[in-house]
């Protein structure tokens, strides 16, 4: 049955998950997707990396969301991501003054993916981070998984998540430095150097 | 080796077997497909092998993913849940109207909340490059649409009946006819994206995708119902999907965005 009766509980039961297939191109992505951060921002980060499978090999077709807070540790509340033109039904883009801190990127045929936003800042007792969804062809169930940005060691060693899970496996988690305000950071779904991936309850 | 149905029909049953099992020996109902499923080939290598980190929403109430992306009306057009009128002509096919409520795991609407369709055209043809089926395309579908729910949690389209359309997994492999949906809840935990199917389709079957959910219950749930009320006279037939969102929220947080 699909007609849920929302007066009793027990009828309440989740959608099941699909995959997002090859063929969401149309429908998904839009213009300026990849650039979170309102223009000019000096607290811009970049962050990119490959999406690799178990035979370590680029996936040229996975989807990518960010969400994230603001700099201040605030969460973004402002619509308009994915502003449209009226006239022609295309996307205007983003204003390049507001912050959404959601973001929407898909991995291009050397299975690589970028995206601009702002340092994301702390919240309750986690060190600072931006939360990440993954969608492919063949992934039946999303995964998430966090982006920590390297940095203050202490803040990081503090972090209820981080602090739980051994070396090897927290080092998936926390961002490379390359050069000033740019980070890689890979995301593999199976094998040696497995992503950490989280389930919520 | 070439692969069949016959071979894949085979693994689904084992697969719905070992599961029926689990029930019986006390396991839990499983709502959502295993990510480890080899019916559907592409699963194998793009699942993880280490179980999920599990995070307690309920120890940290400022957890970002407890919060979900905005949208507002700048982020839509208004015939943006018609995908019969998007281009010059109208599309082949026959029209439906598919309409239902968002709600959250205690049956609350979720309002104001994003929703975005894709699918195939009349044919089964997507309108992507990398389509290899040589089912013609429809200059007057692109197949793509996205709207708002509104206060009770309702969405509403109107579009053509997809056709089903073969995938090449193994030998006269075909999926059954769907439209894909993307949704956001409250919290960016209750995200989903999904596939509504349409009732009694011969396909199910055969279908690993659909297979993938191997709790009979669950499987019902991706199946649209035929409404008549929502049959729009001379014009459309209607389906009706509700559709409930899982993943913990923060019901702290102030709705009706
Ligand atoms: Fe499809």
């Amino acid at each position: 049955m699909t007609k849920i009766d929302s007066r009793r509980p027990e009828s309440v039961l989740p959608t099941p998950s699909h995959t997002v297939g090859p063929f969401y191109g149309h429908a998904l992505p839009f213009r300026g997707g990849e650039d979170i951060a309102p223009l000019g921002h000096p607290d811009t980060v970049t962050v990119h990396g490959y999406v690799t499978d178990g035979a370590g090999k680029p996936l040229p077709d996975a989807l990518i969301e960010l969400w994230g807070p603001d700099p201040d540790g605030n969460l973004p509340t402002a619509d308009g991501s994915m502003r449209r033109d009226p006239a022609s039904g295309g996307f205007l883009g983003r204003n390049g003054v507001e912050f959404t801190g959601w973001g929407r990127v898909q991995t291009d045929a050397n299975g690589h993916w970028y995206a601009r936003t702002l340092r994301p800042g702390a919240r309750g007792r986690s060190a600072p981070y931006l939360s990440v969804c993954v969608f492919a062809r063949g992934l039946l169930v999303h995964l998430y998984t966090r982006i920590y940005l390297p940095g203050d060691a202490a803040v990081l060693g503090a972090d209820p998540l981080l602090s739980g899970l051994e070396d090897a496996r927290r080092d998936t988690l926390i961002a490379a430095e390359e050069e000033d305000g740019t980070y890689r950071f890979d995301i593999r779904l199976q094998g040696e150097g497995e992503t950490v991936f989280l389930e919520f309850q | 080796m070439t692969l069949t149905q016959h071979d894949i029909d085979q693994e689904i049953a084992a697969r719905h077997a070992a599961y029926e099992q689990r029930l019986a020996d006390g396991g839990p109902v499983e709502h959502q497909p295993r990510r480890d499923y080899a019916p559907y080939r592409s699963s194998m290598l793009r699942h993880p092998q280490q179980p999920p980190v599990t995070i307690d929403v309920g120890k940290d109430p400022e957890l970002v993913e407890l919060s979900s992306p905005a949208f507002g009306e700048r982020d839509i057009t208004e015939i943006d849940n018609d995908l019969t009128r998007q281009h010059d002509g109208e599309p082949i096919g026959e029209r439906i109207t598919v309409s239902g409520r968002l709600l959250d795991r205690d049956g609350r609407p979720v309002r104001g909340q994003l929703v975005e369709i894709w699918q195939a055209n009349s044919a089964g043809r997507y309108a992507h490059q990398r389509e290899q089926h040589d089912a013609p395309l429809d200059p007057n579908f692109t197949g793509v649409g996205r709207t708002l729910t509104d206060d009770d949690g309702h969405y509403r389209f109107t579009t053509v009946q997809p056709g089903p359309y073969p995938w090449r997994q193994h030998v006269n492999a075909w999926r059954p006819a769907h439209i894909h949906f993307s949704l956001f809840g409250t919290a960016f935990t209750q995200r989903l994206v999904t596939q509504m199917y349409f009732p009694s389709d011969p396909l199910f079957p055969y279908d690993p995708i659909i297979q993938s959910v191997t709790d009979d219950a669950a499987r019902q749930r991706l199946v649209a119902t035929y409404d008549h009320s929502l049959s729009v006279p001379e014009f459309s037939m209607g389906y009706h999907w509700d559709i409930v969102l899982d993943g913990p929220h923060a019901t702290w947080i102030e709705e009706g965005r």
